[in-house]
């Protein structure tokens, strides 16, 4: 038997990746606790890196720049964000939970507007330039090409919502929901492709742990695991009889 | 608005704009950017011509979309049921436009299950769009004469990791059983888990993206899906605002002039290759990343 830091980080490993594939036998107190945990911990980790990589460096830093030393210089400007930031605050005041409503409308603005100029280059202009055809191009490329194009036209007509989707209108846009679920199943299964992958990861990593050099972390914690939730069903039947 | 107002609101203003933009007095604008300022001027005018008609109170006729009739349907069945509907507004913040949407949908489905007496569940991975969510919710039972009803616990905060989040949400389907299971907002690669989780649990689900890449998961799962830009324009739809009905057809006016400039561009570049109109199109699109 070894014992060290990485054998308990591994036994943590294994014993975390099983209580949360247990989830497959339905809720269980194994989930529960895995879930529990990785909520919290998350939580709590989220916090601390939002406070010591965000906003005491980037924000704390340019207001007090001697003080937190992150490497900025003084920069007055950020008062409006620390205000903002205060506001948000002051949702724990039902009395001025009101100024919340400006940092809320701020962000909201500020990201309709940067995002506007983003969509209408990458999405609507990109899109008008890339339509051009080479027709130096072989025959199979100028067809892909083609049918890409009535794609695209058709998957905007079945966008249209002003107009009813009735005689042509309505075929063109019948036209667009066939491409589009064609596009649909090609990712759906690209995506599986990408998580069976995934999931062939993790069961190289827990039989790779259930050898001697990881004291058998896999097959105790799986056969410990199998005992306990037999026991626990059973006990819950018999509570529910 | 009068014909005269029309014209100067709908024309001379936009032309004054752009004459002052290629002017550019004192270098104030990006230089190589003038495509993308023209498109934005013409949309943004566009629309605001819609948005105009819209409050003047002419009747826009927008097409029924199944998955918004079907929202009410499921509120009913969790009532009748006598379980709770459960709301994720997805996992990104309010810079998100499909966040903003599901909070207006939040704001109407919250208008139901206080009409319905009903319970809702609403776990937020972001603190801010929790915020939003809770104005969003009190109002809708405002609105509805129900402030008694809600209460801040139905609104809560989960945890911003992705995969947590989509644990914790998985535990409450689990456990509270919800009848209806709403998923309306930016969902990445969780998408699956919650929807199979709440396929699993047996709740109608109605999902709402426009996440490209996670709407086949929805689509597979879920009872009903608004696609892409069904949500935002089921968002506008149900928030029974003038401006953002307007907004939608004038979209669809934008959508009919990018057609026609695909038309162009697709027709030039044939042109173009047998020699009969030589003008090179693609030197007007050019996009410059501001320094």
């Amino acid at each position: 038997m070894i014992f060290n830091f990485e054998i308990i980080g591994v036994w943590v490993l294994v014993l975390m990746t099983l209580c949360i594939l247990s989830y497959l036998y339905g809720d269980n107190p194994f989930y529960k606790i895995s879930e529990h945990i990785f909520v919290g911990v998350s939580a709590g980790y989220v916090f601390a890196l939002v406070w010591w990589d965000q906003i005491w460096p980037n924000l704390f830093g340019r207001l007090f720049p001697e003080y937190v030393g992150a490497g900025f210089e003084f920069s007055p400007i950020y008062i409006i964000p620390l205000i903002l930031g205060i506001f948000m605050l002051f949702r724990l005041i039902p009395s001025l939970s009101w100024l919340a409503r400006i940092a809320i409308a701020y962000i909201v603005g500020m990201a309709a507007g940067l995002k506007f100029y983003v969509y209408i280059n990458s999405n609507i202009l990109m899109q008008i330039q890339n339509s051009a055809i080479d027709l130096s191009k072989s025959g199979g490329e100028i067809f892909n090409h083609i049918l890409i194009l009535l794609g695209v036209f058709s998957a905007l007509v079945y966008f249209f919502f002003s107009k009813e989707h009735k005689g042509t209108v309505g075929a063109i846009s019948k036209i667009g929901i066939y491409f589009l679920m064609i596009k649909f199943g090609a990712s759906f299964g690209f995506a599986v492709m990408g998580r069976i992958s995934l999931l062939i990861g993790r069961f190289e990593d827990l039989i790779s742990y259930s050898s001697y050099q990881y004291n058998y972390a896999t097959p105790i914690i799986l056969i410990s695991m199998i005992v306990i939730l037999g026991i626990w069903s059973f006990q819950s039947s018999e509570t529910k009889k | 608005m009068s014909n005269l107002k029309q014209y100067i609101y709908f024309l001379i203003i936009p032309l004054i704009i752009l004459i002052i933009y290629f002017l550019n007095p004192f270098d104030v604008f990006v230089d190589g950017n003038q495509l993308s300022f023209v498109s934005m001027l013409i949309s943004c005018f566009m629309i605001e011509y819609f948005i105009q008609k819209a409050k003047s109170g002419e009747e826009i006729y927008m097409r029924p979309i199944p998955a918004m009739k079907a929202m009410e349907e499921a509120v009913g069945r969790a009532t009748e049921m006598g379980s709770s509907v459960l709301y994720v507004p997805g996992i990104q913040g309010l810079d998100e436009i499909d966040t903003i949407s599901g909070i207006i949908i939040l704001g109407h489905v919250a208008g139901m299950t206080a009409e319905y007496e009903s319970d809702l569940h609403v776990p937020c991975c972001v603190p801010i769009v929790m915020e939003a969510a809770r104005e969003s919710c009190k109002e809708a039972y405002l609105k509805k004469g129900r402030p008694d009803l809600y209460n801040d616990r139905m609104v809560h905060y989960v945890t911003d990791d992705q995969f947590a989040y989509a644990a914790g949400v998985n535990g409450i389907m689990l456990r509270e059983k919800p009848a209806a299971v709403f998923y309306q907002g930016k969902f990445y690669a969780e998408s699956l888990i919650l929807a199979e989780t709440g396929n699993s649990v047996g709740a109608i689900q109605v999902a709402g993206t426009g996440s490209s890449s996670q709407i086949p998961f929805f689509v597979t799962a879920c009872d009903y899906v608004l696609i892409g830009e069904e949500f935002y324009a089921a968002s506008a739809y149900l928030s029974g605002s003038s401006e953002m009905i307007g907004s939608i057809k004038g979209q669809d006016y934008v959508k009919l002039l990018c057609m026609f400039f695909i038309g162009i561009v697709f027709l030039s570049s044939i042109f173009n290759y047998f020699g009969i109109f030589v003008f090179d199109i693609m030197s007007l699109f050019k996009i410059n990343i501001i320094n």
